[in-house]
């Protein structure tokens, strides 16, 4: 896998992925620039988790061709925090980084989760495990940062209060971000650009040049999104 | 309630007895209700020992197994025959936890070995441990390897069974986790399969502990010259059931103990899972 730094930080031509004969992603083109926050949405079956299972290097036994091209330090949030639950939650943050315990109690910190290094995921509610698993992520300064609905599981006023923390740590450690959500409003309000995935081809492309703090109250917020909905097939 | 008056009408006041359904469940728990059935057996073990209903030669009564054990005690013959015996279990067991462990982490880490080793494994499993006695005395003689082996036999199945269904039972989700954060493969074994496993391996612990008193007991009534099974053989020759019952209640207390031992460090390992109780 070749390093594209300076030019972009992602670039994936021609990507296919099958499963049983039947294209899950059928010719994909994208690009994501260095610190770039792109969002995906998509119907369920579009193709979106194949993408970013693809870009993690998760898909070993899935059929395929293409071009991609990805960085060598990529980090992960799954939907689910994946916390281990028998390490306590620093050694979560530094899993495989080795002697990084005071990088990972300054990332903690950044995550508003100081003093909870010696407890156990299970002891922490499903936001602060998320936060735990953002951490965890963001520890290994990655170039690009790959997010799988992080905030699905989680309740609504949680979720608000994740996506603040989200930008503010993406607008300090700088990734370029593919993030996957089945949540239109979320995609408007954290990325520079939205994508709709169907059919495993990129049917509609939104660059989002709201100002910040961005409101779903926002007149263009609202073209925003209805012209997304239509995309994904939602009558309005 | 009255028979006049009608359910739906009668006046609701503070005083107005509730009707109370009847409890279908067992009820609360009785304080110390664990201690009522064994208690009671003793008492009834001593009134028949004492109105002469019991044999002494069937069973001795408690006073004299408790006097005979001071004497066994007091002459040194039970700490050394449960010295001998102690050793012999702990080294089976210790042999039996490692072969166990190692056995399991092979077939449960690579396809192949799972392929060559569960199979036989399997099969060992289905031959109770005692049934291969026979062999293993004309291959090792009736000396301490003989029974050593018998018991590491009886200990590394369980061991083997429960660390590799544990290992197996690992959810992917982590493994996938450890190959997006870049665990190398030892880094992968030490902390995710491992404490993934250790569930597994101490329930197989306890199971282990058991089986390897109960070879004990076995090997040790075989052509041995000590050891609580050889003292207990020996009294049998004499007609000494004051002798069999110490030795039962030796085994049985031993038996207690080693799995109270397992227990706690259970729960001291595990303490992770706990918190998910409390």
């Amino acid at each position: 896998m070749a390093t594209n730094v300076g030019l972009v930080t992602v670039q994936v031509r021609d990507l296919v992925r099958r499963y049983d004969d039947r294209a899950v992603l059928d010719g994909l083109d994208l690009a994501i620039e260095p610190g770039e926050f792109v969002a995906l949405l998509g119907k369920s079956g579009s193709g979106k988790s194949t993408l970013l299972r693809a870009l993690a290097g998760l898909d070993h036994d899935v059929d395929g061709s293409g071009e991609l091209a990805v960085p060598e330090n990529v980090s992960v949030v799954f939907q689910d925090s994946r916390l281990l639950p028998w390490a306590r939650v620093l050694e979560n943050v530094v899993l495989g980084l080795g002697g990084a315990d005071e990088r990972g109690r300054k990332s903690l910190e950044e995550v508003g989760l100081a003093g909870r290094e010696k407890a156990w995921p299970n002891e922490l509610s499903g936001g602060e495990q998320q936060r735990v698993a953002l951490a965890r992520s963001l520890v290994r300064e990655p170039e690009l940062l790959l997010a799988d609905e992080p905030f699905g599981a989680l309740d609504a006023l949680t979720r608000l209060k994740m996506h603040v923390l989200l930008r503010k740590l993406c607008a300090a450690h700088q990734p370029a971000v593919l993030l996957v959500t089945h949540d239109v409003d979320e995609a408007i309000v954290l990325a520079d650009r939205v994508i709709v995935l169907d059919a495993g081809r990129i049917v509609a492309e939104e660059t989002i040049t709201l100002p910040a703090p961005r409101s779903a109250a926002d007149p263009g917020f609202a073209a925003v999104r209805s012209r997304l909905l239509d995309a994904l097939g939602v009558a309005v | 309630m009255s028979a006049t008056t009608l359910p739906g009408l009668r006046p609701r006041t503070a005083s107005a007895p509730v009707v109370r359904r009847r409890r279908l469940g067992p009820g609360k728990p009785i304080r110390f209700g664990a201690a009522i059935g064994p208690v009671l057996l003793l008492v009834v073990w001593s009134i028949g020992s004492a109105t002469g209903w019991i044999d002494q030669r069937v069973l001795s009564a408690p006073w004299t197994v408790v006097t005979t054990a001071g004497d066994l005690i007091a002459d040194g013959r039970l700490q050394s025959n449960l010295w001998t015996s102690a050793q012999r279990a702990l080294i089976g067991l210790a042999f039996g936890i490692v072969l166990g462990v190692v056995l399991a982490l092979i077939s449960g880490l690579s396809r192949l070995g799972e392929a060559v080793l569960d199979g036989p494994i399997q099969i060992k499993r289905a031959i109770p441990s005692l049934a291969l006695l026979p062999l293993l005395i004309l291959w090792l003689g009736i000396g301490e390897s003989m029974k050593i082996v018998t018991i590491l036999l009886g200990v590394f199945v369980p061991i083997y069974i429960h660390t590799h269904n544990g290992l197996r039972t690992i959810d992917s989700r982590y493994v996938e986790l450890a190959q997006t954060v870049g665990l190398s493969q030892w880094e992968f074994v030490r902390r995710v399969v491992l404490p993934g496993a250790l569930p597994g391996f101490l329930l197989g612990l306890r199971f282990a502990v058991t089986g390897a008193w109960l070879s004990l007991v076995v090997v040790e009534q075989i052509n041995s010259t000590s050891g609580i099974g050889y003292m207990m053989e020996l009294a049998r020759t004499y007609g000494q059931t004051d002798i069999i019952i110490v030795g039962l209640v030796v085994y049985g207390i031993l038996g207690l103990l080693s799995d109270a031992v397992v227990r706690l460090i259970q729960r001291r390992a595990l303490s992770w899972r706990r918190t998910l109780a409390s």
